[in-house]
């Protein structure tokens, strides 16, 4: 045994202890020196998890509202928005429900909101609700007509300008501005749903202008019309092969 | 004759050899036969109804205020794409942005086939790409199949925008970290919804626990011809589309 030692090269085993001296440094430097979170990733990833789960929520959610909202959350729930949070149009509620005094949600009620959804856009699924708003009653705020909590398409006649603005227009600066449109036409309730099967009604005959403009008419609401003879005024035509009733010219 | 017997020693014991090594490593656990076990507990995933998106940008929108994505256009987690396919055979796909104006003269477009919109964020993938390559572990998959980013540990190196197939993911400017969807974890935690499925007005955005026997998500795999973005690259995302066209990737 004394014979090995012997033998043992000096320089080798004063390699030997320098090799084991860095050895146990860097050992002790691993273990003791170096925290348990730098080395552990399955630490790292559960202390981001939990960070991940501690930040802010800012939407309270669809559930949230009722409990203060409940009448209009009763009217929403049987509309067309039935479907829709809340929080689609208000925004983050989630500060205002934990401090309902402090902060109010926003009531967007700017005309280039609505048009977000609802503007028309080819490639919106077909039968989606789209307008145009530039042509649909320019400069009006939606919620003049429609109620964002139930909106419905509004009732005729008042709003026919909605879909044919370029008519009502021109009605509005005529000798017709006074008529309503159901005066010359029947627009059925489903022409509102489905506007291109169903179709109002346009006047057939030269009498129908004629219950207004004939000569000797009862018709009240045609004190001021001008009057024709029905039997000598371009009896071969119909009305409105000349005039055009939306805007009928001017009298000389 | 002595040689013909000494070659068919050899050819057997070299049969026997490999049948011995196969059998060997048939011993060795192996990554590949982990992954049959069934999975327990929650195991979160999305569906997207393409047909119902209107390009509102609501849930974009939504995102940035639930997470503190920043403004600007180009960081996102959630976006929605605009396709437009052409008789000819070309599609044009374009990023909406909130606020972008409707192009309603694209209506008179006689040269447009189709058009529609696909809503896209982080598929979440169960063998995800963006995991396997970052070098520093700060980016893992939990237990309930989300993938998160530690911004403590990401280093910015932006190795993990690249490898996803998905383009889900961006450079947080003011971190300088890695950032992407993450399924607003906060909220599912609190078993809430994810804040763009919360705000979606069309029910286009569906979330829920894979694993549960009824929900909105399982009723939406249940009821639709279900399809996933590029299928072929192995990353199973959990983010399912119903009627996505052939298009999209």
């Amino acid at each position: 045994m004394g014979k090995f030692f012997e033998k043992f090269p000096d320089p080798l085993a004063r390699l030997i202890v320098v090799v084991s001296a860095l050895v146990a440094l860097g050992a002790f430097a691993y273990f003791v020196l170096i925290p348990k979170p730098v080395k552990d990733i399955e630490m790292q990833w559960s202390d981001a998890i939990k960070r991940e789960k501690a930040r802010p929520v800012r939407y309270a959610g669809f559930q949230v509202c009722e409990e203060c909202h409940g009448e209009i959350h009763n009217k929403k729930k049987t509309g067309y928005h039935r479907d829709l949070s809340c929080e689609t149009c208000h925004g983050p509620a989630k500060a205002h429900a934990e401090n309902p005094d402090n902060t109010k949600p926003v009531i967007p009620t700017a005309r280039t909101f609505c048009p977000q959804c609802h503007a028309y856009n080819p490639s919106r699924p077909r039968g989606f609700p789209q307008i145009n708003p530039v042509a649909h009653n320019p400069l009006k705020p939606c919620s003049s007509c429609h109620n964002p909590h139930d909106p419905k398409p509004p009732t005729t006649p008042k709003e026919c300008s909605a879909c044919h603005g370029e008519i009502a227009r021109m009605k509005a600066v005529s000798h017709h501005v006074q008529l309503e449109c159901t005066v010359c036409h029947e627009a059925p309730q489903q022409h509102k749903v489905s506007p291109r099967s169903v179709k109002p009604s346009k006047p057939q005959t030269r009498e129908f202008c004629g219950k207004c403009h004939g000569k000797d008419t009862k018709e009240k609401l045609a004190a001021n019309a001008p009057k024709i003879d029905m039997a000598e005024h371009g009896e071969k035509y119909v009305c409105w092969q000349c005039h055009y009733p939306h805007s009928p010219e001017v009298e000389q | 004759m002595n040689g013909r017997r000494s070659f068919l020693r050899g050819f057997f014991a070299v049969l026997l050899s490999g049948g011995a090594i196969e059998g060997v490593l048939k011993l060795i656990p192996s990554k590949a036969y982990g992954k049959e076990v069934a999975r327990t507990g929650k195991w979160y995933g999305y569906g997207v109804s393409v047909d119902k998106c209107i390009g509102c940008a609501r849930c974009m929108d939504a995102c940035k205020n639930e997470n503190n994505v920043p403004r600007e256009p180009f960081f996102v987690r959630t976006w929605v794409e605009r396709y437009i396919t052409r008789k000819n055979g070309q599609t044009i796909v374009k990023a909406i942005a909130p606020g972008d104006e409707a192009m309603p003269e694209a209506a008179s477009d006689r040269t447009i086939l189709r058009s529609f919109f696909v809503p896209k964020l982080c598929n979440q993938c169960a063998n995800p790409p963006c995991v396997q390559v970052c070098p520093v572990g700060a980016t893992f998959q939990t237990a309930d199949g989300v993938v998160l980013v530690n911004e403590k540990t990401c280093i910015g190196c932006r190795y993990c925008i690249q490898a996803c197939p998905y383009g889900a993911r961006y450079l947080h400017p003011v971190s300088h970290t890695a950032d992407k969807c993450t399924f607003c974890y906060h909220r599912i935690s609190q078993g809430q919804l994810p804040a763009c499925v919360e705000v979606c007005p069309t029910q286009t955005r569906i979330f829920g626990d894979l694993n549960a026997a009824a929900s909105p998500m399982s009723r939406f795999l249940r009821m639709n011809k279900i399809h996933t973005l590029k299928p072929g690259l192995n990353t199973e995302p959990k983010v399912f589309y119903a009627n996505l066209d052939g298009e999209v990737r």
